[in-house]
This record gives structure tokens, C-alpha cells and sequence, in this order.
């Protein structure tokens, strides 16, 4: 038995290892090579990406920079002299490149909320009385229509439910900051009850649901996602089952 | 005489810097072989490039690993492994991902009683996965010796999740606070204080259990 233990943890430190390696191995610290140069009076370098971090150096009007790479709002550059530090996207912006073109960094605003196609989001709340715990992930077919997955998890007092469901997703209002949607699906439920409960048996049901919604635009790539849904339980008895979810998550879009 | 050395010359010389005009627009990504003859004789060595946001690379995401030990209620305070894995969103705020493993001891009762089990042994295995959010709150510069500056942050996290123990699975909340370290951009290293709290009524009536954690770990920025 104390072999079995062992050998648990032993597959699961290699597993650890071999997917912190695979992230070792995925991080790529490229030199781009992509130069800019200095339009302003100065631009200021920081040691750190974060604007609390102190200014240790300012490059001047016409200097060249390399940009290496970026931290959320940062970017990290070296000048011909071989000082390196951290300018933020905004005085990146203010520069230009080789060809004379001034630098853009897309940043994903509010007019991208209902142009962009993928979004994924994790939400949780309330199914029925017990906790429930969600990951989505959805495509916009149009700006109105999309479809979704979900996976969930339910933690009761009496059994562990285990879900996935499909969706199709409308949403009338998409230039709406807070945008209502609806939403019809089906699933299957995995249902497991407590092991402190006697002769209970693992089983399958089917379910569809209906719901509403609202997305609610917060900034950069992020949204709020609020949502309620009704669903009916297939049972083998004789009468089907219902519950009612509701939900909240935070959601990004790409 | 003079006059044909000097053809000759030139025309190796044009020659020569033709050959490596063309091997070099060959190796250039945008270059265009119509131009050539135009060219001048002695071509800069790095052709203009735009800048393009897409081949910066980014480094918001961070992945790395988390030892150390948690005190299971109850069940004694075995070392655990993790995995850790965050999602930069500001300079301030992060989504994060937890998941880890340790083998839970015996009660006080088991050990004590002579021959009690109250779990199996594949019930002590201890397994658990969350997700929440994190904001870190006083970046700052750690310094060691005077040639070494290291960037740092104090970071609060809370989220939700699941503890599978004892044959079931439980819906748990946790919160903590952790220091980071970074050694340079890519590379961190992490110590955190984290509570998970559960319900539980494996011995007798239900109560919440707190599970405090102490772990250390690296991660990397990719």
C-alpha cells in the first residue's frame, strides 16, 4: 500500500516536471529586432514593468530603440548603449519605426466586445441549493448568434455533479455595453452521491435548459458575465426533474 | 592598360557585391529581386522594418511548481506538490490556476486507537484544484550585495475550487498572500501562506476545516 502511495506521487511530480519543462521550453525569449525611434523629448526607462518602479534612465529625441519584449502594458527596450529597461505602451506608441510609421499597439477596447469571435470564461454561483463551479467557452458565428461549451461542477450536500452542456447563445443588443443575452442548450449529468451515503448508485441523466443573461463590458479584454438559468432533468421515475442556476464570472475575449 | 584594370576590378568589385545583394535579399524576409539593378553599389546593411505588434512577444503568462506542506485537519501535515499557473491581465491583477497533491497522515484517534482506520488508504490521498484572482499589491526592489537589484511582489489571492479527500469531492474556498521574487523577467521564485476551508463531516457532525499551506515554488514568464 505504501508502494502505491509512493508511486502516486511520484508520477505526479514527473507530470509537474515534464509540464514546467514544456513551459520552459515554450518560452521563447526572442530578440525581435524591431526598432523605433524616439519622437518626443524624452521617454523614460523603468527598471521594472509597473509604474511604481523607479525611472533610471530617459532616452532622448531621435535615439534608437530595440523593443525586446512585453509585460501586460510594458515593454521592455535597450538602447544603442546598452541600457536596458521598461517603457510603458503608451510612450512606445509615440514613437516610430524604420519606415517612418508611428507604432500601434492594438489594444483590445470596447468597439472589439462584439467584433471579436472566441471567449472563454469561468463562472460560479448557485445550482438548486448547492455550489456550483463553471468553465465556458464560446465562438460568435455573427455579432448576434454564437454557441457555447460549458463544464460544470456541483457540490452538494448528498452528490457531486458533474456537467456538460452546449448552448446556443443570442444576444439582440450587441453594441450594449451591458448586453442581454438568451440562451437554449442540452447536457448530460454525471451524478455521483456522497460516499457517506448507503447504497446510491452512480447515474447519467440527460437535461436541456434555458437562460438569461447579461455580459457587461469592463475594460481591456474583460467582461463580467451574470446568467440564469432553468433546467429540466430527464429521470427515469416518473417525473422529470428541475433546477434553477444562477451564475457569475469574469470572461476575456480574443 | 589603366583603364581595363579598372573595368576588370569594378566588375568583380559589382559583381561580388551583386552575389551578396542577392544572397542577402534571399535572406531578407520582404525582399524583392525586380530591384536589384537598381540598388547602389553599397547597400545598408539592414533593410527598414516596420514594427509589428504581433511579433513582440509576450510574457503574461506564468507556469511553475509549488512544494511545501499543508496541515490537513486533522490528518496530520504532509508535504504536497503543486502546479501553478497565472494569467497576467494588468500589472496589478491576475487570474491563477492551483492544483496539487499530498498524502494525508492518521488522526490522533487512529494512531492511538490500535488497529482503527477511519479512511482507506487510497481515500488519504489529498487532491486539489482551484481557480481565483490575484492583485499585486506592493511591487517593489529586493537588493542583495550591492551589484544585485531584484524585482518584487506582495500579492493577495483568493478563489474557489475543489478538495478531493476522504472519498469525496468539497467545494472549498481559499485566500492567502504570497511574495514573489524575480530573479530576472522570465524566471520567479514564490513563497505563500494559503487557507482552504471546507466542510466536512467525516467525523461525526460537520464542521468547516482550515487547511493552512506553506509553499514555496518557481515559475517561469513564456
Amino acid at each position: 500500500m505504501h508502494y502505491r502511495k509512493r508511486r502516486s506521487l511520484l508520477s505526479f511530480t514527473f507530470l509537474a516536471l515534464c509540464l514546467w519543462l514544456f513551459g520552459a521550453s515554450a518560452f521563447a525569449q526572442s530578440l525581435t529586432g524591431q526598432k523605433v525611434k524616439v519622437l518626443e523629448p524624452y521617454l523614460e526607462l523603468r527598471t521594472g514593468p509597473g509604474e511604481g518602479f523607479p525611472v533610471f534612465h530617459t532616452a532622448e529625441t531621435g535615439e534608437w530603440l530595440q523593443l525586446l519584449y512585453r509585460k501586460t502594458t510594458w515593454v521592455r527596450v535597450k538602447d544603442t548603449r546598452g541600457h536596458e529597461g521598461w517603457a510603458s505602451v503608451d510612450a512606445i506608441r509615440k514613437t516610430v519605426d524604420a519606415n517612418g510609421q508611428a507604432v500601434v499597439f492594438k489594444e483590445p477596447r470596447f468597439e472589439d466586445f462584439n467584433s471579436r469571435r472566441w471567449e472563454l470564461g469561468a463562472l460560479g454561483g448557485d445550482f438548486d441549493g448547492a455550489s456550483v463551479g463553471s468553465f465556458y467557452g464560446g465562438y460568435w458565428w455573427t455579432e448576434y448568434l454564437s454557441t457555447e461549451v460549458g463544464l460544470s461542477q456541483i457540490l452538494g450536500n448528498f452528490s457531486e455533479i458533474r456537467m456538460i452542456n452546449a448552448d446556443l447563445v443570442h444576444q439582440p443588443f450587441p453594441t450594449w455595453r451591458v448586453s442581454p443575452f438568451f440562451a437554449l442548450g442540452a447536457g448530460s449529468a454525471f451524478i455521483r452521491p456522497k460516499s457517506t451515503l448507503v447504497d446510491v448508485e452512480n447515474r447519467n441523466e440527460d437535461s436541456v435548459h434555458f437562460g438569461v443573461g447579461v455580459r457587461f463590458y469592463v475594460s481591456d479584454r474583460y467582461f463580467v458575465r451574470a446568467e440564469y438559468k432553468e433546467y429540466v432533468v430527464f429521470t427515469d421515475r416518473d417525473q422529470n426533474e428541475e433546477a434553477q442556476e444562477w451564475k457569475i464570472g469574469l470572461s476575456v475575449f480574443f | 592598360m589603366e583603364n581595363r584594370t579598372q573595368r576588370i576590378l569594378l566588375t568583380s568589385a559589382l559583381l561580388a557585391s551583386l552575389s551578396l545583394g542577392m544572397s542577402a535579399s534571399a535572406l531578407a524576409v520582404e525582399g524583392d529581386s525586380s530591384e536589384n539593378d537598381e540598388r547602389p553599389l553599397i547597400e545598408p546593411d539592414v533593410e527598414p522594418r516596420g514594427v509589428k505588434e504581433s511579433s513582440i512577444d509576450t510574457e503574461n503568462f506564468e507556469l511553475g511548481f509549488m512544494t511545501g506542506q499543508i496541515s490537513v485537519e486533522d490528518f496530520e501535515v504532509p508535504w504536497f506538490l503543486g502546479l501553478r499557473g497565472a494569467y497576467h491581465l494588468t500589472e496589478y491583477l491576475f487570474v491563477e490556476g492551483n492544483l496539487g497533491y499530498a498524502d494525508a497522515g492518521e488522526t490522533s484517534f487512529e494512531r492511538l486507537g490500535g488497529g482503527v482506520q477511519i479512511l482507506e488508504d487510497d481515500e488519504r490521498s489529498y487532491f486539489y484544484y482551484n481557480i481565483g484572482l490575484g492583485v499585486n499589491l506592493l511591487p517593489g526592489e529586493a537588493f542583495f550585495g550591492k551589484n544585485y537589484a531584484f524585482n518584487t511582489n506582495f500579492y493577495l489571492v483568493g478563489g474557489m475550487g475543489t478538495t478531493e479527500f476522504a472519498g469525496d469531492s468539497r467545494l472549498t474556498l481559499n485566500y492567502g498572500a504570497g511574495y514573489q521574487l524575480l530573479f530576472n523577467d522570465w524566471l520567479a521564485m514564490h513563497l505563500q501562506m494559503r487557507t482552504y476551508m471546507y466542510d466536512i463531516d467525516l467525523l461525526g457532525e460537520e464542521k468547516t476545516a482550515t487547511d493552512i499551506q506553506f509553499a514555496t515554488g518557481m515559475s517561469m514568464f513564456f
